[in-house]
C-alpha cells in the first residue's frame, strides 16, 4: 500500500499486455466497472424497504393538498442499491487508498474509533430539543470539546455552532462587527491578504464589509508596512491565515495584531492551517481575537466527499460577549444547560444572534473529542511536528526539480509550495496534477494560492509514512522529468483513471443539472456528441 | 501513537535530508516564548479502549430515542434508516474522499450528487437543485438572499416557520439590512395564508412559507404563490419534513420559485441536531443565482459521459468578494445518505412511508384530543405532526414531567418561543412509523394522568 509492491509490476517489465485488446461487450474492463444512473437502472414495482403495515388513507382534511401520483423516483432493492453505490465508490480516490496531499485541505487519516463513537445510540439517536436533563452527556461532550479548543488556542471562549469553516469565518466577522457597533464605532473595510482563501473576502462582503487586499512581501508573508499604512478609523479588522496559504508562519503576527488593535480594529485568524501548530503555538498568544477551527482538518473528522464540516470559533475576552447562541453553561446546581433564545437575555445579552438551527455539528463533536482524547495534548504536539517534518521533507526533496518560490526563505510549515517556473513552455501545473492521477496519487492543490504562478501546494499531513512520501517524491520527480523531456503524453493525462479530462466548458455553457431522460448508458459517446454540436 | 506512522529513526533521517538538527528548527519563525508554551489541564494520549470507555460513559448519560416512547419533531424527525445506508456511507471511498475537484478520480461522488440533485428536484417539483447546503436553516437564509439578488428588493415576509430558521434569517438581516416582517404563529387552525398575503407589497422580495408549518398546519401555497407573483415577489417554500412530500403536492408544482428544506429525515438520523443537510431547489432560470455547489453532466476527452462541479464562477474560490455565497462546502456524506435512502424507497416506497406516518399520526391525535383538557389545534389537517393545546398548563413543564416518566412526549412551544405566553400551552407532537401503538398508548395514558 505505502511501498512498492515487490512481487508486482516493476518499471523494467515494460508495458503489460500483448497489443490491442478487443473491446468488451459490457463496457466494463475487468475490475474497472462502469455504472449507470439510478434513473437508468431503477424501476417501478420494486422497493428496497419493507413495511409492517398497509398504508392508510389520506384524512379528508388533507385531501385537497394530496398529490395525485407518487413522486417520479426510481427504486432499487437492497442488493441492487448496495451494488450501485459500491460500484460508484470504486470510481473515487480517497485517503484510504493513498496519499491525498491537497494543500490547505489537511487530508489526514480518519480514525475509525471516531466513527464508532459517533454512532453510539446515546449520541446518534437523541433529539436536539429533548428536555435538557435527558441529554446531559451530549452537553458534556460539547463542554469538554470547548475546553480542549480553548486550552489549545489560549482563547477565552468558543462558539460551537458554526457548520463549517466558512460559516465559522462568518461567525467571527459578525462577532467583530457586533463588538465594534456596540462601542458605536461602525467601520467599513476588512483587509485581506492576496494569498487568502476565497472564502475570506466572500465572508467579509456577505457581512456587509468592503474588502481591500494587502500585498505580500517577497518572502511570502503579509507586508507589515503596507498593512500599517492602510490601517485607519475605517478599518474594522484583518483576516489573516496563519500559517498562511504559502505554507509559511506569519512571523510578524504579533506585530500585525498590535498594529491593528492600536488602530481600533480586530484580528480574525483563518484557522484552516491550525494542524501545523496545534499543541505547539497558541494563537491567543499572538493577539488573535477570533479564529475558526476546521474540525474536519486538524481534528480528523471525515471530509465525506465534500462535507459535512464543522467550524467552531474561538474568541478573545473582548469578543466573547458577542458570541452567537446557543451555547452550553453550567447552572448553580452544576447541571448543564443549553442557552438558547430562552436565557440569552440573562447569560449573553450582547449575542449577535443565532447562525443555524439547533446546536451545531454534534456528530463531528463526538468524533473530534474522540480524536483529541486518543492523541492527548502530547500526541497533538507530535501531530504538528510530524506534519511539518513531512512537508519540509517533500520541500527539500523536490526543490532541485521544481521551483520552490519561498524555499530559500527558510522552512515551511505543514505544506510545501512549488510553482510552474521550471516547467518548459506548453507544460503546466495541470499536466503534473493529472500525471499524478496516473501515478496513483491524488493531486496536490493547484493554482492556489493565487500569488504564485501555477502554484502546486503539497500538504502530506502527519499520517503519511516515510515510505509513502518517498514513493510520492519519486513520482513527482518522474513527472517533472517527463515534462522537461516534453513528453506529450503527459498533456493528455490521466490515461488510467475512470475518466480522462472532462469538458468543463461544455458543462457550464449549457448546464445539465438533473437527469432528464435523454442520457445514454455510461461508457459510450453521448447522443449530442454523435450528432455534433 | 497508533495514528502516526513515522518512527524515531524516520524522523532523524528526514531531519538529516532537510538539514535541520531538531524539529523545532523548522518552527524557527515562531517567536520565542510563544513556541511550546505550556498547555495545562489537558490529558495525555490514551488507548482505544480507554477512549471508548470515556465516550461510552458520556453516551450513557443520555436518554436515547430508542429507549423511550418518542414523539419529538419540530425540525428533526426520527425515521427508520435501512442498515445498508450506514454501511454504504462508511465505505472509505465515500467517507474519506474530498470535494470532487479532480473529477477524473471522483466520478463516484459526482454521479451521486447528480442523482441526488435529480431526486431533490423531483421531490420538490423544481427544475433544478444543488448539491446540498449545511442544513435547512442556512438553506432558508440563502434562499432569502438569493431572492433579493433576483428581485433587487429588500422586503421579506416570513410566515410561521421554524423559529430557529427565523432567528437565523434575522441574524443575517441585521448585517444585510433586509427588512423582515414576520407572522407569528397562534394556537389556531388557520395557517395564516390571508395574513401573509396582506403583508406582501411592492417592496417584497419574497414570502417565506413553511409547508407544513411549525405547528404542523398546511398553508395554501398555490394561493400565496399567486399573490406573491402578482406583486413581483417570489415564493420561498420551506420543507422541514421531506417525507411529507410523499403525500403532499410538491411546492414547486404549486408555484414556489425556490424550495428549501432539511433533508435529515431520510438517511441521516437525529444526531442531536447535526450534521444535517440543506436541500435547495429552484427554477432553472435562476441557476446562476444559486448558492452552493452544482454538479453537471458533461463528457470526457473520449466522449464518455461524466460529471463535474459546474457554474463555479458563482463561487467564492473564483469570485471572491463577488460570490453568490461564502459557502465552501456542502453536506456531501449526508447527501449520500439521503440519496441512498431515497433510492431504496423510490416514489412508491415514499408514498407508502408517508401514508403510514400520516395514518399513525391521525390515529394518535384522535386519542390525545380525547383527553380532558387537551385540544387539537390542527383542525385543517396535518401530515405527521400536530399541535396540542394543554389547557391551563405550561407545556414545557408537562414535557419535563413526562420525560421523568421516561416518555419523550413532544416539543413544547415555550422552548422555541420563550417570549410568547400565548403559545406556552402548545405541545408539538410528531408521530412517525417508528412510534408503535404501545408507544402511543403509553403517551396517552401518561398525559391523561399528568393533566388530571
Amino acid at each position: 500500500m505505502n511501498a512498492p509492491n515487490k512481487s508486482g509490476w516493476k518499471p523494467e517489465m515494460g508495458e503489460a499486455g500483448s497489443g490491442p485488446v478487443a473491446k468488451t461487450a459490457s463496457g466494463d474492463a475487468g475490475l474497472a466497472l462502469e455504472e449507470a444512473l439510478i434513473f437508468e437502472l431503477g424501476g417501478t414495482g420494486k422497493c428496497g424497504v419493507d413495511f409492517d403495515e398497509e398504508p392508510g388513507d389520506v384524512s379528508p382534511a388533507l385531501a385537497k393538498f394530496a398529490r395525485k401520483a407518487p413522486v417520479d423516483l426510481p427504486a432499487l432493492t437492497e442488493p441492487e442499491a448496495v451494488r450501485h453505490y459500491t460500484r460508484l465508490s470504486r470510481q473515487n480516490y480517497a485517503i484510504d487508498l493513498g496519499p491525498f496531499p491537497l494543500g490547505s485541505c489537511t487530508m489526514k487519516h480518519n480514525p475509525r474509533l471516531n466513527e464508532a463513537m459517533a454512532r453510539l445510540p446515546g449520541f446518534a439517536d437523541i433529539h436536539p430539543l429533548q428536555p435538557m436533563d435527558t441529554v446531559q452527556g451530549a452537553y458534556e461532550v460539547i463542554e469538554q470539546l470547548a475546553d480542549w479548543l480553548c486550552k489549545l488556542t489560549g482563547m477565552e471562549a468558543v462558539a460551537m455552532s458554526p457548520k463549517a469553516g466558512a460559516h465559522g469565518e462568518l461567525c467571527g466577522i459578525l462577532a467583530i462587527r457586533a463588538a465594534l457597533e456596540a462601542r458605536g464605532d461602525a467601520r467599513e473595510v476588512i483587509l485581506v491578504p492576496e494569498s487568502a482563501h476565497g472564502t475570506n473576502p466572500a465572508t467579509a462582503a456577505f457581512a456587509g464589509y468592503r474588502v481591500e487586499n494587502i500585498p505580500a512581501t517577497k518572502d511570502g508573508r503579509v507586508d507589515l508596512q503596507a498593512l500599517k499604512d492602510r490601517l485607519g478609523p475605517d478599518v474594522a479588522g484583518v483576516m489573516i491565515t496563519n500559517p498562511n496559504t504559502c505554507g509559511l508562519f506569519e512571523r510578524d503576527m504579533k506585530a500585525i495584531s498590535d498594529a491593528v488593535h492600536a488602530a481600533g480594529g480586530l484580528v480574525y485568524c483563518d484557522g484552516a492551517n491550525f494542524n501545523a501548530i496545534v499543541g505547539k503555538v497558541r494563537p491567543g498568544d499572538l493577539g488573535v481575537d477570533a479564529m475558526h477551527i476546521n474540525l474536519h482538518k486538524t481534528f480528523s473528522t471525515p471530509h465525506g466527499g465534500g462535507g459535512p464540516g464543522s467550524g467552531p470559533v474561538v474568541l478573545s475576552e473582548l469578543l466573547a460577549p458577542f458570541a452567537p447562541i446557543p451555547f452550553v453553561r453550567r447552572d448553580e446546581k452544576g447541571r448543564l444547560r443549553m442557552v438558547e433564545e430562552r436565557g440569552a437575555k440573562d447569560h449573553l445579552p450582547q449575542t449577535f444572534g443565532r447562525m443555524t438551527a439547533f446546536h451545531g455539528q454534534m456528530g463531528m463533536f463526538t468524533r473530534a473529542l474522540t480524536y483529541m482524547l486518543s492523541h492527548g495534548v502530547d500526541g497533538l504536539r507530535q501531530v504538528a511536528e510530524d506534519a511539518v517534518l513531512n512537508a519540509n521533507y517533500v520541500l527539500r526533496s523536490l526543490e532541485g526539480d521544481l521551483d520552490a518560490p519561498f524555499g530559500d526563505a527558510g522552512p515551511c510549515m505543514h505544506e510545501a509550495l512549488f510553482s510552474d517556473e521550471n516547467l518548459p513552455d506548453g507544460f503546466s501545473t495541470l499536466d503534473i496534477a493529472k500525471g499524478l492521477i496516473d501515478e496513483g496519487f491524488h493531486p496536490m492543490t493547484v493554482y492556489f494560492p493565487l500569488v504564485v504562478h501555477g502554484a502546486m501546494l503539497v500538504e502530506p499531513t502527519e499520517t503519511e509514512s516515510k515510505a509513502g512520501l518517498d514513493r510520492f517524491i519519486a513520482s513527482m520527480k518522474s513527472l517533472t522529468a517527463r515534462a522537461k523531456a516534453e513528453d506529450e503524453s503527459l498533456k493528455s493525462a490521466p490515461h488510467y483513471a475512470p475518466r480522462r479530462r472532462l469538458d468543463e466548458t461544455r458543462a457550464a455553457r449549457k448546464p445539465v443539472l438533473t437527469y432528464k431522460g435523454e442520457g445514454v448508458p455510461p461508457g459510450t459517446p453521448s447522443l449530442s456528441e454523435i450528432g455534433g454540436s | 501513537m497508533r495514528y502516526l506512522p513515522l518512527t524515531p529513526n524516520d524522523r532523524s533521517e528526514m531531519l538529516a535530508t532537510i538539514g535541520a538538527d531538531t524539529v523545532d528548527d523548522l518552527f524557527r519563525d515562531v517567536p520565542d516564548g510563544v513556541l511550546n508554551a505550556e498547555i495545562s489541564g489537558l490529558p495525555a494520549h490514551a488507548s482505544e479502549m480507554a477512549v471508548e470507555r470515556h465516550m461510552k460513559k458520556l453516551a450513557a448519560k443520555n436518554l436515547s430515542a430508542a429507549d423511550a416512547p418518542f414523539f419529538l419533531g419540530a425540525g428533526a424527525y426520527r425515521h427508520h434508516v435501512p442498515a445498508s445506508v450506514d454501511h454504504l456511507i462508511q465505505r472509505g471511498e465515500f467517507l474519506t474522499a474530498y470535494t470532487p475537484y479532480q473529477p477524473e478520480i471522483a466520478q463516484g461522488t459526482l454521479q451521486v450528487l447528480f442523482e441526488f440533485q435529480t431526486q431533490v428536484a423531483r421531490l420538490f417539483g423544481t427544475d433544478i437543485a444543488n448539491a446540498s447546503m449545511y442544513d435547512g436553516s442556512t438553506a432558508c437564509w440563502e434562499a432569502i438572499a438569493m431572492a433579493a439578488r433576483i428581485t433587487r428588493r429588500d422586503g421579506v415576509v416570513i410566515g410561521p416557520i421554524h423559529p430557529h430558521y427565523l432567528s437565523t434569517a434575522k441574524t443575517m438581516a441585521k448585517f444585510t439590512k433586509d427588512e423582515i416582517r414576520e407572522l407569528s404563529p397562534a394556537l389556531i387552525a388557520d395557517a395564516g395564508d390571508d395574513a401573509m398575503i396582506d403583508m406582501i407589497d411592492d417592496k417584497t422580495s419574497c414570502v417565506v412559507v413553511q409547508y407544513p408549518d411549525i405547528l404542523g398546519r398546511i398553508p395554501d401555497l398555490a394561493k400565496i404563490a399567486d399573490a406573491a407573483h402578482d406583486k413581483g415577489a417570489l415564493l420561498v417554500a420551506v420543507v422541514t419534513e421531506p417525507v411529507a412530500l410523499g403525500l403532499l403536492e410538491s411546492p414547486g408544482s404549486l408555484g414556489a420559485d425556490i424550495v428549501v428544506g432539511e433533508g435529515q429525515s431520510l438517511g441521516v438520523g437525529l444526531n442531536f441536531g447535526g450534521p444535517y443537510l440543506g436541500l435547495f431547489g429552484a427554477r432553472e432560470k435562476y441557476a446562476r443565482q444559486m448558492p452552493g455547489r452544482l454538479c453537471g453532466e458533461t463528457v470526457d476527452a473520449d466522449g464518455k459521459r461524466g460529471f463535474v462541479l459546474t457554474l463555479s464562477t458563482r463561487e467564492q474560490h473564483i469570485r471572491r468578494e463577488k460570490a453568490t455565497s461564502n459557502i465552501c462546502t456542502n453536506s456531501g456524506l449526508c447527501a449520500l445518505a439521503f440519496s441512498i435512502h431515497m433510492t431504496l424507497l423510490g416514489g412508491e416506497g415514499l408514498d407508502k412511508l408517508s401514508r403510514i406516518n400520516h395514518a399513525r399520526a391521525v390515529k394518535a391525535a384522535g386519542k390525545l384530543a380525547a383527553i380532558d383538557g387537551v385540544e387539537l389545534v390542527n383542525e385543517g389537517g396535518f401530515f405527521n405532526e400536530f399541535t396540542l393545546r394543554l389547557v391551563g398548563h405550561d407545556a414545557r413543564e408537562v414535557a419535563l414531567r413526562m420525560a421523568k416518566r421516561g416518555i419523550l412526549s413532544g416539543v413544547a412551544l415555550s422552548r422555541l418561543y420563550p417570549d410568547s405566553l400565548d403559545l406556552s400551552e402548545g405541545l408539538v407532537v410528531c408521530v412517525t412509523e417508528t412510534c408503535s401503538d404501545e408507544d402511543v398508548d403509553a403517551l396517552v395514558a401518561a398525559l391523561a394522568e399528568e393533566l388530571a
